[in-house]
């Protein structure tokens, strides 16, 4: 992971310098469009509660990129393979409750717990193959082929276009499934739907920042958005930004600094989120003490 | 018969999990009255309301709504169901839950304002507008809904069920959760909607009194059976000791509410009833 390039701290020096080797470029590129699709399924998974879920298909994808590896696959199709197979099986997984999936909490957690031991036995059965398990874990930039990031993008240009299609039913559907379906919105399907592309993103994800930190580019920039704007339209386009900061911020520090790009991007989502919720309070407050009525007033509209 | 009617329930039937709710349900709503839908918990009220949104098919009897079978014009019924609140962490604007209410079912993203054809689109948010200024919400419809207090998400959702000019508003127990001076304000706010736009109103009710003053019908089930026609004749003791086979008493209070003893609070019927 170390690359001990010489930071001369002039801007436009440096980013040259990374950018003259193809592997940046490919990196760049990739965390790009990953960040754009992680952001924008995030929001909605931040909408529906579902980032238990999202968790659940990021561990399932780490045994599917070991042992992808171990076959000499490029760990891409494994993620893919496994993210998307695990939705398809938890969308068919009967449901308790009108919750959604949130709620088998106790099946979910064992499928992880197997899913984390199988990766772990993959890696140690091929151990010959794989660098290091910490690269499926906790992410790595290194290495993304130019037919990778094609891929990527393909995966990506779908999973977008399908959601520009099914987005508002998907967010009414969300909110409010009850009306949804009585207006003949079909809530089961949207949410199979919805499943399968959340298998996506966290495939692209888990390429990025690894298994575990998933959340960095699919909860964090959404979770922050949403905590910054209540309008829709905002908060989306907030994600985004967010999301592609991190990830470029995180991969240009990654590559100066002897630490994991997971880090980075994890560390610099985190301090977004704590910044944007301490923002949100300050509003709050300020908003509480010059309007000391206003409680009142609404209250006692007829 | 002159005025038009809405829903149609002819010697109409439910069942739920193959046990029989209620039965021989025979109940016109025309246009513009307020009908309240009592009777005790588990009786089947909701399932009403399934029945006339095409939910679910009666087990006996035929059902018509607006000028067809039902679940066939869903989009002119303005829909609330049972529910205690939003979530406090959904950050979603009051506005948008409006919104969704009037195209949250159509395919595709909302445009913004500033792509051209947006004549539609101005007309689409100043309904919302509209709807909103009707229910009296537009000193917080841009707030968070998940930080309203319940009233306020209450008249919200009643904006979302108008955003389309229903003829139809089903009310799933939309005074539920409520404290007593909203109760009153939403209950009046919903007969006054029922009067001066011609909407027609079902509403499922725990509680008849805070809408008792507004009420055009009342339709009281009861397992295996139901009793509808005007307030005064089905609230009263001889009516409802009839209906439930025991003893009951209604008196009226000094300010006019009325207090049923002696009813059931749950209709066990046989063993396999479950809450």
């Amino acid at each position: 992971m170390t690359l001990a390039a010489a930071l001369s701290w002039d801007p436009v020096t440096d980013l040259l310098q990374m950018w003259s080797f193809p592997f940046m470029v490919n990196a760049f590129c990739a965390g790009t469009i990953v960040a754009v699709l992680a952001g924008v399924v995030g929001h909605f998974m931040v909408l529906r509660q579902q980032s238990f879920v999202g968790h659940t298909l990021s561990v399932i994808g780490f045994p599917g990129a070991a042992g992808a590896v171990g076959i000499g696959v490029a760990a891409s199709y494994g993620y893919f393979a496994f993210c998307l197979g695990g939705a398809l099986v938890i969308a068919a997984l009967p449901r308790t409750g009108s919750g959604g999936y949130s709620e088998e909490s106790a099946v979910t957690g064992m499928v992880q717990a197997f899913a984390l031991a199988c990766g772990f036995l993959f890696v140690a059965r091929y151990k010959g193959f794989l660098n290091s398990i910490t690269a499926l874990l906790f992410g790595n930039f290194l290495g993304i082929t130019t037919e990778q990031v094609a891929l990527l993008g393909v995966v990506a240009a779908i999973a977008l276009a399908v959601l520009v299609v099914i987005g508002r039913p998907l967010a009414f559907a969300s909110i409010d499934p009850d009306v949804a379906s009585a207006r003949h919105v079909p809530v089961r399907a949207l949410s199979v739907a919805f499943l399968v592309l959340l298998g996506a993103a966290t495939a692209e994800a888990s390429q990025i920042t690894g298994t575990l930190l998933v959340f960095a580019l699919l909860v964090m920039p959404a979770a922050t958005a949403q905590a910054l704007s209540a309008r829709p339209v905002t908060a989306l386009a907030l994600t985004i930004t967010i999301g592609l900061i991190v990830t470029w911020l995180g991969l240009s520090v990654a590559y100066y600094a002897p630490f994991p790009v997971g880090f980075f991007v994890t560390s610099f989502a985190f301090a977004g989120y704590v910044g944007a919720q301490m923002l949100r309070h300050a509003r709050w407050q300020w908003r509480t003490s010059t309007t000391p009525a206003r409680a009142s007033t609404t209250r006692a509209t007829p | 018969m002159t005025a038009r009617s809405v829903v149609t329930l002819r010697n109409a039937a439910a069942e739920r999990g193959g046990r029989r709710l209620w039965s021989g349900v025979d109940l016109t709503v025309t246009v513009g009255e307020f009908v309240a839908v009592l009777g005790p918990n588990g009786v089947g009220k909701s399932t009403l309301v399934q029945v006339v949104l095409g939910a679910l098919p009666l087990a006996e009897g035929e059902v018509r709504v607006l000028d067809g079978p039902a679940g066939r014009a869903n989009e002119r019924i303005g829909y609330l169901p049972q529910r205690r609140s939003f979530d406090s962490s959904l950050r979603v604007r009051g506005r948008d839950i409006v919104r969704l209410g009037l195209d949250g079912h159509r395919w595709g993203l909302p445009l913004p304002e500033w792509l051209p054809g947006a004549a539609a689109r101005r007309a689409a948010a100043a309904r919302v507008e509209q709807v909103i200024h009707l229910v009296g919400a537009s000193a917080y419809a841009d707030r968070p809904v998940g930080e309203l207090s319940g009233g306020e998400q209450q008249r919200l959702l009643i904006a979302q069920a108008l955003a389309s000019a229903p003829d139809l508003l089903l009310l799933d127990e939309p005074l539920d959760s409520l404290d007593l001076p909203n109760q009153a304000a939403i209950a009046a706010l919903i007969a006054e909607i029922s009067r001066v736009h011609r909407v027609a109103v079902m509403m499922v009710a725990h509680d008849i009194n805070p809408v008792l003053p507004h009420l055009d019908t009342v339709v009281y089930l009861v397992p295996g059976g139901s009793r509808i026609g005007p307030p005064h004749q089905v609230i009263t003791g001889a009516a409802l000791s009839q209906l439930f086979g025991t003893p009951i008493e209604v008196l009226t209070a000094s300010d006019g509410r009325l207090v049923v003893i002696g009813p059931p609070e749950r209709c066990a019927v046989g063993a396999g009833w479950e809450p």
